[in-house]
């Protein structure tokens, strides 16, 4: 089961800095846990993060296991145009998980 | 044997039982902890030959966390963000967890506002670093530490 | 020893002692949820919604909610429409008497009778994902609404069952969960302060569990930490001890997706 959610003001503003909080499942698996009967669980994590705005890259992050479960990063950019927000979770397994949010700027 | 064990041995028991519990949890969590030295060495291959200068850089987090879990961390950095003069990247470290990275996150003149906030996991109590990384070329930091108490009870 | 492991000790021994006075049930007044009890952080994590991670678990509920299942083909939503509407106040009511099992159910097992005999779908096993979402989903819909147990004579027996167990002494520390709950609320054990047990949030995200889990999960925890032995999921004695437990938190209000340690 995977899921994101997406956060960003309602109200947004040509040449302002507006914030974009997201949430994604994922159990960020460290590697360094042991199951109930002692078999290493491997690494499992969303290891990078990116969001681009109308197609460009504006943000991007490199994740390691020191990150919480169902990872939540929040960062800024600035309004410039109407349009769509892409954002991508890609984890060690090399599955991307992406989620698209529509922007009205005033 | 005593079948009906008395008040006195039952308090005796139970002193014991929680506190072999909870020394096994206390012991397990730092034990592939990575030392002061690979944090260090870290941040040092993050900002390179320059110096990270203390200021500019603001690290907030709880002092005092009830879980390692899951803690909430902010990073704000002084920049006017503009093309010529912003923050490139912001990197965080811990000292005592198995690795010492946490995250980089990747910034540019469109943030607009350098802050970034995520949740973080600490196996223990310990100090956390980040770094900013300036278009000039310089090097900013901040550090803060944390004190991680320990859960009283157990998963099966 | 570490200074924690000292201190547990300590309170535990102190538990100990402390019950041989009789237990006593929190008056209306005094109730307080866990959330009381957490980090200004944890409570912040709650609040909103942006950065609450149990709402994943609603959002997820929302599109199974919607989703056919079973040979019927039917998706909660044929029968229950709108779960806005339907479902509001629903789990404010829970657990409740069941002529199918002739017996009460939690949620989680009203959920299952719909699934077995409306959609012809297997039932979801305890702690699920796919029961934990559906239930946190439901639950959501009654947030903020006061705890409202159904005035149902037929429940009366097994809330009294719920009670006895509640105040039995069990495990290898002879504890049980009155004595923590109702007699020493706010103290601590290790650094953790003791709540007074209100099941008003689940099912719940717990930093612990680094997920969503059940009120069912939790009590399993509680019995582990006394070294007595958990019922297995599906036993009834959850269902009296949430029963006891929800009357005795009735008009507090819900809030699912609560946010603990």
């Amino acid at each position: 089961m995977a899921g994101a959610l997406i956060n960003v003001p309602k109200e947004i503003r040509r040449g302002e800095p507006f914030e974009i909080k997201t949430l994604v499942r994922h159990p960020m698996e460290t590697g360094y846990r042991r199951g109930a009967s002692g078999e290493e669980i491997p690494r499992d994590i969303v290891n990078r993060f990116t969001c681009a705005y109308n197609g460009q890259e504006i943000f991007s992050a490199d994740l390691f296991p020191a990150i919480a479960a169902n990872p939540f990063i929040s960062f800024f950019t600035v309004a410039t145009e109407s349009g769509e927000l892409v954002f991508t979770w890609t984890d060690d397994a090399g599955k991307a998980q992406t989620e698209t949010v529509k922007i009205t700027v005033a | 044997m005593d079948r009906h064990p008395t008040r006195r041995s039952l308090l005796a028991a139970g002193a014991a039982l929680p506190a072999a519990g909870l020394l096994a949890v206390a012991m397990v969590r730092p034990a592939r902890a990575a030392a002061p030295a690979t944090m260090e060495a870290a941040v040092r291959e993050f900002v390179g030959e320059a110096a990270a200068r203390q200021g500019r850089v603001k690290l907030e987090i709880p002092p005092l966390v009830e879980n390692g879990n899951s803690v909430t961390l902010t990073v704000s950095v002084e920049s006017p963000m503009t093309v010529t003069d912003h923050v490139k990247a912001i990197a965080v470290f811990n000292e005592k967890n198995p690795q010492p990275n946490v995250a980089v996150f990747t910034l540019s003149p469109r943030s607009g506002k350098a802050q970034v906030q995520t949740r973080i996991r600490l196996a223990t109590s310990q100090k956390l670093v980040a770094v900013a990384q300036m278009s000039d070329g310089s090097f900013w930091q901040d550090s803060a530490d944390v004190i991680v108490t320990l859960a009283a009870c157990l998963e099966d | 020893m570490s200074r924690s492991a000292q201190r547990v000790t300590a309170g535990l021994a102190g538990l100990l002692l402390i019950g041989t006075a009789a237990s006593a049930e929190i008056p209306e007044g005094e109730r307080r949820s866990g959330f009381d009890y957490m980090s200004r952080e944890t409570q912040a994590m709650q609040r909103d919604d942006t950065a609450n991670p149990g709402m994943l678990w609603v959002r997820e509920g929302e599109a199974l909610w919607a989703k056919k299942a079973g040979p019927a083909e039917r998706a909660c939503a044929d029968c229950h429409d709108d779960a806005k509407s339907s479902m509001r106040g629903v789990a404010a009511r829970y657990p409740a008497f069941s002529e199918a099992a002739g017996r009460p159910v939690d949620l989680e097992q009203r959920i299952n009778e719909c699934r077995s005999e409306r959609q012809g779908a297997k039932p979801l096993p305890y702690e699920s994902q796919e029961l934990l979402a559906i239930t946190t989903y439901v639950a959501h819909q009654s947030r903020g609404l006061p705890v409202a147990p159904p005035r149902d004579e037929r429940l009366d027996a097994f809330r009294e069952r719920g009670r006895a167990l509640y105040e039995a002494r069990q495990g290898q520390l002879n504890l049980s969960c009155a004595l923590c709950h109702d007699d020493n609320p706010g103290r601590h054990l290790a650094a953790a302060p003791i709540p007074q047990a209100h099941p008003t949030g689940y099912p719940l995200y717990r930093l612990e569990w680094q997920g969503v889990g059940s009120l069912r999960r939790r009590l399993r925890n509680c019995l582990v930490g006394m070294r007595a032995e958990a019922y297995p999921y599906g036993a009834p004695e959850y269902v009296d001890l949430e029963l006891y437990l929800m009357s005795r938190a009735a008009g507090m209000p819900l809030e699912t997706p609560a946010v603990r340690p």
